[in-house]
């Protein structure tokens, strides 16, 4: 027995504790020194990206900021504006004040060659500005006060409330305009948030679509995947190793190849519509449309994510001991009993698994959409693309791709809360 | 025993075959009757085909050929669920995402018992085996022997006239093991339920049956209590399967009055009891129990044949001697003497004169 009021010490007499301490920072350090790539790569592949795009999201300076691409410099532009804003309430009609400064400020975006800039910044809340700026701006050394009525002679659209609003918002290089708009939302003439005109709105409406196709695919993905996982899961070796080559074989295709034959396959004039012509099920005019449409987008990524959902359930049920389902058929369980209460139960951390895997995959897809979903098949991440590429708003694009994220968050927390993390199994 | 006639018959395997593959037979042609209330052992080495018969009762595997009855009444056509028969499985097979309690509440449930009806009965199997306090645990939260305890109140909770059992305590150290056997079979008489246990360990199988199959390659070689299995093996197979057994080879000289008379292969002559050697002449391996050779002259028969043995290794196990000699060119002959007070410990390289009665000393197949 040792004396419990002195402290231990090694056999050369040294504190325990500490000498425990000394060792065990040791293993640390050259743990952590052995984990630091990866943590590099991460930071700078994943944690840096994101938290760019959700600043990109909040941030904009187009109207705010101009920076010479020569140079470098910075110089802020519409300040004359910015404080105008500032001294008067939303809602305020412009005064001869107001437009002294806008032509103030004209005068510099000119003598800057930024008028596309600032332009280009107001013409993503209110489409057939950008043209309004560089034009005034051409002529803005000409104008003469009183400065609204010659800027009126300009162009009448100037005294537009909801343009002075959109510049209003503008001005800060910090706005929530971007997340408003990503949910069909705007601010109106007096600075409430109203929905966008009816014609304007679809980013909430291909939230809902991808969220519920999303949903669809998984559920279908399931539908598929969970009797041949228990096939794979209860097979002979022999014969299961075949079939998980078969379910794994998308995986050692190129998206692209597999996009394509469905499109091959399933296209009006593809194989399996000639087929159902050629046996007389279907007329010639009475085509199926499963390709560049919502049922394109379904069947394609329904193939494609299948293995996501088969090799959670596989990896689970193959750890179910058969002599649960004897033991609940001996105990006097109907087949279907025995299934329903004993062996489901049992394969719900699996199910969770592949369906929180699929759906997030689904959420986020892009490339097959954008192949064969067609008009009606689109995603939401298409949309992000088409911001990205097409109309350079990624403000828009990052606030979209932000929602998203938060909605996957979400989902990961709403999991958690009602299976626990600790219950997936992956593999 | 009584005399078991097929109308007092409860389960009955008739002429049954099993082929998993169609090219090997795994059970071949097994008769076997059981009487209600018997406790009855299969015992045989691996791959005997133990588990494809507590299968094929059970109803996961169909018989080959033959017919199987339950009380009279054919069940191959029958599904499991319909049989009624408790099973124990040997990795226990308890639900693991459910209660002890909701474990034992399944059966009821399928069975459409109603709520306070269950919980009396649950309660009264958990508390048959001793396990009344932990109904609101996951199995995960139970030791092996917890665990066995429960599955075996699980397999008799819905109160089945037949209880199969797949080496259900093979899990458990020896210890454990002895106070579960004895609790399996106090169960199983106090309730009156018909067992069938499967098990590697013939201890187990001698201290826990009315009576034990003898399995060898798909065939029973013997179907007999306990002592006579072991006092009275029908082959040799069943000779060296069960207990500890030393054989001597040779030839039958002649068959009279009930003793066989049997030249060793170095040529001395001992008697024997026949069991299955019908003529002179025959190959047979002569069988005798370690615990039934005599040394001490005075206590054999006058005239009885003995055969000279020499003393290769003496080991002293506490409550028995047990003695390795050389006779009758065999050196693993095995001689057990109780350590009594007055008893002789043989010391190596001694020579001794050591016989047996003609009744103890079986000449078997060879
Ligand atoms: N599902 C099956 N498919 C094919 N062959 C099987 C199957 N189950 C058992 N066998 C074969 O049948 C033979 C008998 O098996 P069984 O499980 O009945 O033996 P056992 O006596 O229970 O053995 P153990 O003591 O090892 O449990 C073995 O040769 C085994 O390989
Ligand atoms: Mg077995």
């Amino acid at each position: 027995m040792t004396d419990i009021a002195q402290p231990l010490t090694t056999a050369d007499g040294k504190p325990l504790k500490g000498a425990l301490l000394r060792a065990q920072a040791r293993a640390r350090r050259r743990a952590f020194l052995l984990v630091l790539p990866l943590l590099a790569f991460i930071l700078i592949t994943f944690v840096f990206p994101i938290g760019q795009m959700l600043y990109r999201s909040v941030y904009n300076d187009g109207f705010t900021w101009h920076e010479d691409v020569t140079s470098g410099d910075r110089t802020p532009i519409m300040t004359n504006l910015a404080t105008w804003f500032e001294a008067n309430p939303p809602g305020t009609e412009p005064d001869e004040a107001a437009f002294a400064a806008l032509a103030a400020d004209l005068v510099t975006l000119r003598d800057l060659k930024a008028p596309g800039q600032a332009g280009t910044r107001i013409n993503y809340e209110l489409s057939g500005s950008r043209s309004m700026f560089t034009k005034a701006a051409r002529s803005a050394k000409k104008l003469e006060p009183p400065y609204k009525e010659a800027i009126l002679e300009l162009d009448k659209d100037w005294g537009n409330p909801e343009l002075w609003q959109a510049m209003r918002g503008a001005s800060s290089s910090y706005t929530t305009n971007f997340y408003l708009a990503a949910i069909d939302r705007e601010r109106d003439a007096s600075g409430s948030v109203t929905m966008v005109p009816e014609n304007r709105q679809v980013y909430v409406k291909l939230f809902t679509r991808t969220l519920s196709l999303s949903l669809l695919i998984t559920f279908l993905t399931f539908i598929l995947a969970y009797p041949i996982a228990h096939l794979l899961a209860t097979l002979p070796l022999r014969h299961s190793n075949l079939l998980m080559i078969l379910v794994l074989l998308p995986f050692w295709t190129s998206l692209l190849v597999r996009t394509t034959s469905w499109m091959v396959l399933l296209q009006s004039q593809g194989v399996l519509n000639d087929t159902l012509v050629g046996l007389g099920i279907l007329g010639d005019d009475g085509r199926l449309q499963l390709m560049y449409n919502r049922a394109g987008t379904v069947i394609s990524m329904t193939h494609i994510l299948l293995p996501f959902m088969v090799l959670p359930l596989y990896s689970v049920m193959r750890m179910i001991n058969p002599s649960y389902v004897r033991a609940a058929r001996s105990l006097g369980a109907t087949s279907w009993t025995a299934f329903r209460r004993i062996y489901f139960p049992q394969t719900v951390p699996g199910i969770g698994a592949g369906a929180l895997l699929v759906f997030i995959l689904a959420v986020g897809y892009y490339i097959t959409p954008a192949l064969v979903g067609g008009a009606d098949g689109q995603l939401i991440s298409n949309l992000i693309a088409f911001h990205m590429q097409k109309s350079l708003n990624w403000s828009l694009a990052a606030a979209l791709a932000a929602l998203l994220l938060a909605g996957v968050l979400l989902l990961y927390w709403l999991y958690d809360r009602l299976i626990g993390i600790d219950n997936l199994k992956l593999g | 025993m009584t005399t078991r006639t097929s109308n007092d018959a409860f389960v009955e395997f008739e002429r049954v075959q099993k082929s998993y593959d169609g090219e090997t037979l795994v059970v071949k042609d097994l008769n076997l009757t059981m009487p209600k209330g018997e406790f009855l052992t299969m015992l045989g080495p691996s791959g005997s085909g133990k588990t494809t018969c507590l299968m094929m009762l059970a109803g996961f595997e169909t018989a080959t050929h033959g017919e199987i009855k339950l009380d009279g009444r054919p069940i191959n056509n029958i599904p499991p669920h319909k049989r009624g028969i408790g099973m124990v499985f040997q990795n226990y097979a308890l639900f693991p995402h459910m209660t002890i309690a909701e474990n034992l509440s399944f059966p009821l449930e399928v069975r459409n018992i109603g709520k306070s009806d269950r919980e009396a009965k649950i309660k009264r199997a958990l508390d048959m085996v001793e396990m009344g306090a932990f109904g609101g645990r996951r199995p995960a939260q139970l030791s092996g022997g917890q665990q066995q305890r429960v599955a075996l109140a699980r397999a008799l909770v819905f109160e089945p006239e037949l209880v199969l059992m797949d080496e259900p305590l093979g899990a458990l150290d020896k210890q454990l093991r002895e106070k579960m056997q004895f609790e399996i079979t106090r169960l199983a008489h106090d309730l009156g339920i018909t067992v069938v246990y499967v098990t590697h360990d013939q201890t187990e199988a001698l201290t826990m049956s009315d009576r034990v199959a003898v399995f060898n390659d798909g065939v029973i070689q013997q179907l007999a209590p306990p002592d006579e299995l072991y006092e009275q093996p029908a082959n040799s197979f069943v000779a060296q399967f069960i207990g500890e057994n030393n054989t001597l080879e040779g030839e039958v000289q002649e068959i009279r009055d009930g003793i066989a008379v049997v030249r060793l292969d170095d040529g001395e002559l001992i008697d024997c009891k026949p069991v299955n050697v019908s003529r002179p002449g025959e190959r047979t391996r002569v069988s005798i129990r370690p615990e039934r050779v005599e040394f001490n002259k005075s206590r054999l028969k006058a005239g009885a044949h003995t055969l000279k043995a020499e003393v290769m290794e003496f080991i002293y196990m506490g409550d028995i001697f047990r003695t390795r000699v050389r006779v009758a060119g065999n050196d693993e002959f095995i001689i057990k003497t109780r350590n009594a007070p007055d008893q002789v410990r043989l010391e190596p390289g001694a020579q001794i004169e050591i016989g047996w009665l003609p009744e103890d000393c079986r000449a078997l197949d060879a």
